[in-house]
């Protein structure tokens, strides 16, 4: 199991796309270090003979019939858009 | 009867007056609006309430269906269609939803009327309520304590006779933590009970929808209702659904009642073990047989659960960019200053920690040390569940190892108040099924704070855990016991609220 003190938050709020205040960033390090010391013992479990599952319920490849049915307009997906023009939702500029 | 008691109905009382046409469906939220506005200074339960939407709806029901014309609070995570969903979250501040989710549109058919979003933690991450982005919801029991979470607004709602009934989402125990410290009935169904379609998604391999009410049958009816396939929902299950009523009354004998020796753990509150030793007994005494059953890997729920729960959640919120709805940052530098800035003004504290070790957990080179490896233990988890299972029809146990807390008790710990989880959290990895019955109360500092007792129950045996819950709860007279604020809703209470 990696090492408690791995755990960078500054770096890992750039992968998750969420900037954080300094004061943050100091805090959760502190406070994440000590769930990830409480979760040190995850370690002692011998799991060599188990498979990992993602859910509790064993499904796999659920298949419903593909048939267009009523649902949004245009309109009404773009109801909660904080920018939109066109019909279309704005983005920010991707491309110099 | 008074305008006033109407707000105190159960589901079930509200509906044979319904139909007797004793009262009218308007008659009901008036009685509720007023009651809303005695008590909601007091508990802060609700964010936002359209009562000329279910006055209107009120006049066009049918009292014949199953809940025709009976309202229920909704956690504001559930999308009403023209109803505000912040989901407790400044980023979803001016979000309006543009569709009922599934189990809107089914209770709609039953007949039932949305009536109010209520207060719940940010996204649903919290055991108190606290993490609103909006305001802090108070326990009607002590208003200076959480009426637990994240679905404290619907808890509080219903304790205090502000709603006949309510939803709630349950992921960690966010559905039967708040019943227990509210003194209401609080059921999680199984995994794949009940449809997340339009529910705003936590921890997907977790999450569910569930009922708080005032008794056990009330909790029966809306599952009658809500259960079921959805084809919207590809991890809903296709398996019939039960009448949830029909075994209510029947008694106890022969039923094997499993008592987990790991659940005797440190830092349960004595008032919390005697009341539900004292209600171990009661089942007995009501013809169930008490065995002794075993769940190993008890002590690694809480770890595993906030890996894997971190992990969905970093994943499922990554929608919030600023694109299609909610929060957008202003004139952002370049792309990735447009995300950062637009997710780091729009959540609160607990949403961007729980985001950071979701992220740190799926990420490359802890992946398998942390993410998989709690997957493995979560299998393992499910087994003990499924070996106890074959000895006994249910499991009972404290629901929380505590009463209510003060607020701010535990804002500054978050391990601490993750550690609220410790008798919920396996049930939601197992997949399996849960109920909060309210089994004591306990005396602190001239308080009385609810105590639940938790009855888990296999996959898809929710009418097993429904009919064990109702023999306790008509055996005891606790669920009659009633809030001081649902008792004296004009009452001024001491922090001046």
């Amino acid at each position: 199991m990696a090492r408690t003190t791995d755990l960078d938050v500054g770096y890992i709020s750039k992968l998750a796309r969420l900037n954080l205040k300094d004061e943050e960033t100091g805090l959760f390090q502190k406070q994440l270090a000590d769930v990830l010391k409480y979760a040190e013992k995850l370690s002692e479990v011998d799991v060599s003979h188990v498979e990992a599952s993602a859910h509790a319920v064993p499904m796999f490849n659920v298949f419903r019939e593909d048939k267009p049915c009523d649902w949004f307009t245009a309109e009404e997906a773009l109801s909660n858009a904080p920018v939109k023009a066109n019909q279309l939702f704005v983005v920010t500029k991707v491309v110099e | 009867m008074s305008r006033f008691d109407l707000a105190a109905l159960t589901i079930a009382d509200c509906q044979s007056r319904l139909r007797r046409k004793d009262v009218s469906s308007r008659e009901v939220i008036e009685s509720l609006r007023a009651r809303i506005e005695d008590v909601e200074p007091k508990i802060d339960a609700y964010l936002s309430i359209d009562f000329d939407a279910a006055l209107k709806e009120a006049d066009e029901v049918d009292v014949n269906l199953p809940l025709g014309g009976v309202p229920i609070a909704v956690k504001d995570l559930i999308n009403v269609a023209d109803q505000p969903c912040t989901c407790g979250s400044k980023i979803l501040g001016s979000y309006r939803a543009p569709y009922d989710a599934t189990v809107i549109e089914k209770l709609r058919a039953a007949g039932a009327i949305p009536l109010g979003k209520t207060n719940m933690d940010e996204f649903a991450m919290g055991s108190s309520t606290e993490n609103s982005g909006f305001k802090v919801t108070r326990n009607p029991w002590d208003v200076s304590r959480v009426p637990g979470g994240s679905s404290g607004g619907s808890a509080a709602a219903v304790a205090a006779d502000a709603a006949i009934a309510g939803l709630g989402t349950d992921t960690g125990g966010s559905i039967r933590q708040p019943a227990s410290l509210s003194g209401v009935v609080g059921v999680k169904p199984s995994y794949g009970r009940v449809s997340r379609f339009g529910v705003t998604a936590f921890a997907s391999s977790l999450d569910q929808v569930g009922p708080l009410t005032k008794t056990v049958r009330d909790a029966a009816m809306i599952m009658n209702a809500m259960a079921g396939h959805d084809r919207h929902d590809s991890t809903s299950l296709p398996d019939p659904v039960p009448d949830y009523t029909e075994n209510l009354g029947r008694d106890l004998k022969g039923v094997r009642l499993g008592v987990p020796k790991e659940y005797r753990v440190e830092g349960i509150d004595p008032s919390v073990s005697s009341a539900v030793n004292a209600a171990i007994k009661q089942l007995e005494s009501l013809g169930a047989e008490i065995v002794d059953v075993s769940l190993p890997h008890t002590d690694y729920g809480i770890a595993v659960y906030y890996f894997i729960a971190t992990a969905e959640a970093s994943a499922n919120l990554a929608r919030f960019d600023g694109v299609r709805y909610g929060h957008r940052a202003k004139n952002p530098r370049d792309l990735l200053d447009f995300y950062g800035r637009t997710r780091g003004e729009g959540f609160g504290a607990e949403v961007k920690r729980r985001i950071i070790l979701g992220t740190y957990v799926l990420s490359s080179g802890y992946y398998d040390a942390y993410y998989v490896r709690a997957q493995k233990v979560r299998e393992l988890i499910r087994g003990d569940f499924v070996k106890a299972f074959e000895q006994v029809d249910a499991i009972v146990s404290p629901t929380s190892p505590v009463p209510a807390f003060k607020i701010g008790e535990r804002t500054q710990d978050p391990l601490a108040m993750y550690l609220a989880d410790i008798f919920t959290a396996t049930g939601n990895l197992a997949g399996i099924c849960g109920i909060s019955v309210p089994c004591g109360l306990a005396k602190v500092n001239g308080s009385q704070l609810p105590i639940g007792l938790q009855i888990l129950g296999k996959s898809l045996d929710e009418a097993r855990i429904l009919q064990i819950a109702h023999a306790y709860e008509q055996s005891t007279d606790w669920h009659k016991a009633r809030s001081p604020i649902a008792l004296n809703p004009k009452t001024q209470t001491p922090n001046g609220k």
